[in-house]
């Protein structure tokens, strides 16, 4: 039995220890944002956020997710401003690839709230996009970052068991 | 089906039909009449007995919501969306009301297809015929309600404008009662706005699948979930046919907890030969136990061909000129080559490459109440649908597809021989089973695009002008396995030819004396299921055509730019056709024209810095784009490396119903055409591609992607697609600017650095 918390919400699963935490996430809790691309780590796609770091669920044993915190892409609530430039720029193509390049994304601001071009680009080349809208990825996370009435939203801030809207609305004045 | 254009045709089927506007349950109903319709059922008794044929139906609700049913795939086009905007623009609807809803499979709507970037080409003129119809309706409604002409009405933004004031659509659905039949004449004469009057078609809006896609709510098929499901991985043979099960050995799966078994499938489509499906709790189990099991085959005949089988096949085929048929015969090559002072030639060849769409083929299917159904994203339903019925051993009737979104497309989900893995598990164990290949598995599966081998021999007189240009192509051809309805009559009477692998090699230059001989690799066709990508035959037909058109332009010392506009004269059959072809070369010249302005000079640059041209018109002569892209490059001679700095792009399209959506396609079409030509490369090795994962297979990233400047011609001619043919320019421009920047000439794609630095010291 391992017991982690998911978007705020303490949750125990009885997956086996080498179970992929990516496979834990979709069908046992059925949060299906996140997505399986390649399996090996590579494209990004099973991008979640562990501990506030994007790791690639598809190659992470659930064991290694004890007491963790973890956010997916529905953990973002809608509220994140990457969320938003995604929106502004009209990212996503197919999409299938998004849910993984927000939430890359959102670590790089996390780190450096004021990357340059090159920072873009070294970050967000972990990610494979295959309908290749690395334009407008570029377009939204400069976007994000440079949008001075938004701030940085930091899902782990907030304490699992108040994980509310209203939280978030303070975390981003915070952030303001 | 008879040709492309028929299918296209058919794909809308909508000839010679009445249009139905009508009261159903409160709502405004609006629909094509079906083919046949009793004379004496008014427009609302049919729509109330559902008898029309709604591949275009929209409805007004009472609540004033325009909903309107997309029988199209969405895999990233926004397809929905533009749909949507025509009707709406007609219409004269409130933009902020308008829902869509992507439909399922079902007869009543017709021939189901989403690819050849046909949607926005066929779907244009019905769709803005039937807006039409439902403003003239609402005008007439609003009209009698306030008691003035109609002809002083118009509709705005969701109201129908009176010279007594506005009266809404959703006052108009509420009190009034429609029951009006456009007879087919009626809905030719409709009045069409012109393109100064169009509000939603051409300005900037949002696509409606986009906020969906930003939050992981969007639903694809590997989402599914169906009550009472197990999971399933393939096991896959190791050749695409005539392998066959001997024995099965489990043992090392059975001690995994959730392991559920196998099953070896029997397909009476033949779809599958010697497949066996890996059952389980869960999905990362099956993907261990399939891993765990042994099965010893009998191989199939191709278990031993390699790439370079391939491509020698198509080397000597291409050499013999009593293979294949023609395809293009004007004038006569051979008394230009007799009578020439100078020949050339070129040996173009490419390697395999693979689609690669993110989401890894998946279907989850169930039988209930007698009814099968197959759940998963797929772009031609009813090419996959009789199969699936077959494999079933039922009538099709008893088949029903259910759409989501595509995580990717590229011409991959056309036939879903993906599905049938999981229709005939679920049938064999008697349970809802959900199949997802891994992504090794996908890759293995894939219908790739073939490798191909081009030969090019030119003639030229004594004063260096081009007489006379024979070509011939051989590769694996998708529609002879999969779509053979689709195979034309070849130029010379002798053969069929698959359209989409010779599209392309009738070209838009004036030229005297030009053949084109098409082969069919045969070696390629039984040894893997050759499949349409994106930009299908353009991809790999003219990445050859306009490199060797840059060879001629060399060979005769005129500037490849100069070159090729003193060949887009328009004249004779390149004068082009109404609706779809308004201008002809002309408007291919034109784009070349405003192209060179744009671009510098390879003088201009520093050392080992070019810049390239090449001009496109996909997807076919029936329905072409035209573009005219430059590619400036710099090669690293130590390296071999190609960085391409910028891509500049003039396209003419006719009208741009979605800017923004038609500019992302563009976008991720030029980028497709650099990793195309720079870094998709795979190979068959004992009747299998080699490269299956991203650890060897390694599509374009941000790191890598150039410049992007796109410009498109302002235009009132019908639209065309613009899906694919982003991609075809890109690799000959690279190409071509690479022997500008360093004197080689690379005849084999993709471009790798080996091949560069292969090149480099041949020269040297």
């Amino acid at each position: 039995m391992i017991e982690f918390y998911l978007n705020g919400e303490k949750v125990t699963t009885q997956a086996a220890e080498d179970t992929p935490l990516l496979w834990v996430i979709r069908d046992e809790f059925k949060l299906t944002g996140t997505k399986f691309g390649c399996g090996i780590a590579m494209c990004g796609a099973c991008t979640v956020h562990i501990d506030g770091n994007a790791i690639r669920s598809c190659s992470y044993p659930v064991s290694l997710a004890k007491n963790a915190k973890i956010t997916t892409i529905e953990g973002l609530n809608n509220e994140h401003p990457m969320q938003k430039a995604w929106v502004e720029e009209q990212v996503p193509q197919c999409g299938y690839c998004q849910s993984g390049q927000i939430m890359q994304a959102a670590t790089l601001l996390k780190y450096n709230p004021n990357p340059s071009d090159e920072d873009i680009v070294n970050h967000m080349s972990a990610n494979l996009c295959r309908c290749m809208a690395y334009k407008r990825i570029h377009k939204a996370v400069k976007r994000a970052s440079t949008d001075s009435s938004v701030g940085i939203y930091d899902p782990q801030a907030s304490e699992p068991e108040t994980y509310e809207a209203s939280n978030l609305q303070s975390d981003k004045q915070l952030g303001a | 089906m008879k040709s492309i254009k028929d299918a296209k045709n058919k794909s809308m089927n909508l000839s010679r039909r009445k249009f139905l506007v009508g009261t159903v349950s409160s709502s405004l109903v609006m629909a094509f009449a079906p083919g046949i319709m009793s004379s004496s059922a008014s427009a609302k008794e049919s729509l109330q007995n559902k008898v029309f044929s709604p591949t275009i139906w929209f409805e007004i609700a009472a609540t004033g919501e325009v909903m309107v049913n997309i029988a199209k795939a969405e895999m990233g086009q926004h397809v929905g969306t533009a749909l949507a905007r025509i009707v709406a623009d007609e219409l004269g609807a409130d933009w902020r009301k308008v829902k869509i809803t992507h439909v399922d499979t079902d007869p009543k709507w017709g021939f189901m297809v989403t690819g050849g970037s046909w949607s926005i080409f066929t779907s244009y003129k019905p769709l803005s015929q039937a807006g039409a119809a439902g403003r003239i309706a609402l005008i007439e409604a609003a009209a009698k309600l306030k008691g003035v002409s109609p002809a002083d009405c118009d509709t705005e933004n969701g109201y129908v404008i009176t010279p007594k004031g506005k009266v809404s659509f959703t006052d108009l659905v509420q009190v009034g009662e429609f029951n009006r039949t456009f007879t087919e004449d009626e809905l030719a004469k409709l009045p069409l706005k012109s393109v100064k009057d169009h509000k939603l078609i051409g300005a900037d809006f949002k696509a409606l699948d986009i906020p969906v896609k930003t939050n992981g709510s969007a639903k694809y098929g590997i989402d599914v979930e169906v009550e009472g499901m197990v999971y399933a991985r393939p096991i896959l043979p190791p050749t695409r046919y005539g392998s066959r099960v001997l024995k099965v050995d489990d043992s090392k799966a059975k001690g995994l907890a959730g392991y559920l078994g196998y099953e070896l499938l029997t397909d009476p489509s033949e779809t599958l030969q010697g497949w066996v499906s890996v059952l389980a709790e869960d999905y990362p189990t099956a993907i261990k136990a399939a891993d765990a099991i042994k099965v010893k085959y009998q191989a199939g005949p191709t278990s031993h061909i390699g790439e370079q089988d391939i491509l020698a096949e198509g080397e000597r085929q291409v050499k013999d000129t009593g293979e294949g048929y023609l395809f293009v015969e004007d004038g006569n090559v051979d008394s230009a080559r007799k009578s020439a002072k100078t020949h050339i030639e070129g040996l173009y060849r490419t390697n395999t490459a693979l689609h690669f769409a993110l989401e890894p083929l998946n279907a989850t299917a169930h039988f209930q109440n007698g009814m099968w159904h197959i759940h998963g994203g797929n772009q031609w339903q009813s090419l996959t649908l009789p199969t699936l019925a077959k494999a079933l051993g039922v009538e099709q009737d008893k088949v029903i597809m259910h759409q989501y979104y595509l995580g990717g497309g590229f011409g991959r989900r056309l036939w879903g021989d993906y599905m049938i893995p999981a229709a005939l598990t679920s049938k064999q164990i008697g349970k809802p089973v959900k199949l997802i290949f891994t992504r090794a598995d996908d890759s293995r599966f894939d219908q790739v695009r073939s490798a191909s081998v081009a030969r090019f021999q030119a003639s030229l007189d004594e004063a260096g002008r081009l007489t006379g240009l024979e070509h011939a192509f051989s590769a694996g051809w998708p529609s002879l396995s999969m779509a053979p309805g689709f195979m034309a009559e070849s130029v010379d009477k002798k053969g069929k030819l698959d359209p989409f692998s010779t599209s392309g090699a009738d070209h838009w230059y004036s030229m005297a004396n030009h053949r084109a001989r098409a082969i069919n690799n045969n070696l390629a066709q039984e040894t893997f299921l050759p499949g349409w990508l994106r930009s299908v035959g353009h991809g790999w037909i003219v990445w050859g055509l306009e490199s060797f058109v840059d060879e001629i332009a060399h060979e005769a010392e005129i500037d490849p730019i100069n070159f090729r506009l003193s060949m887009l004269d328009g004249a004779g059959k390149h004068t082009g056709k109404a609706p779809e072809s308004v201008g002809g070369a002309k408007r291919a010249r034109h784009t070349l024209e405003v192209l060179k302005k744009r671009i510098k000079t390879s003088a201009q640059l520093p050392a080992d810095e070019a810049i390239g041209i090449a001009v496109t018109t996909g997807q076919e002569r029936t329905m072409p784009a035209w573009i005219s892209t430059a590619a400036h490059v710099k090669v690293d001679r130590a390296s071999g490396n190609i960085q391409v700095k910028k891509i500049t792009m003039v396209v003419d399209a006719g009208i741009i119903v979605h800017p923004d959506g038609a500019l992302a396609q563009l976008e991720g079409g030029a980028l497709w055409g650099v990793s195309l030509a720079l870094k998709e490369f795979t190979e068959f090795e004992k009747g299998q591609v080699r490269d299956v994962n991203l650890n060897s297979y390694q599509p374009l990233r941000m790191n890598d992607i150039p410049e992007l400047e796109i410009e498109f011609i302002k235009s009132s001619e019908v639209p065309v697609g613009l899906g694919e043919q982003g991609v075809i320019g890109i690799a000959p421009a690279i190409g071509n600017a690479v022997y500008e920047a360093v004197g080689v000439r690379l005849r084999d794609l993709p471009m790798k650095p080996d091949r560069v630095l292969d090149a480099l010291s041949k020269k040297a």
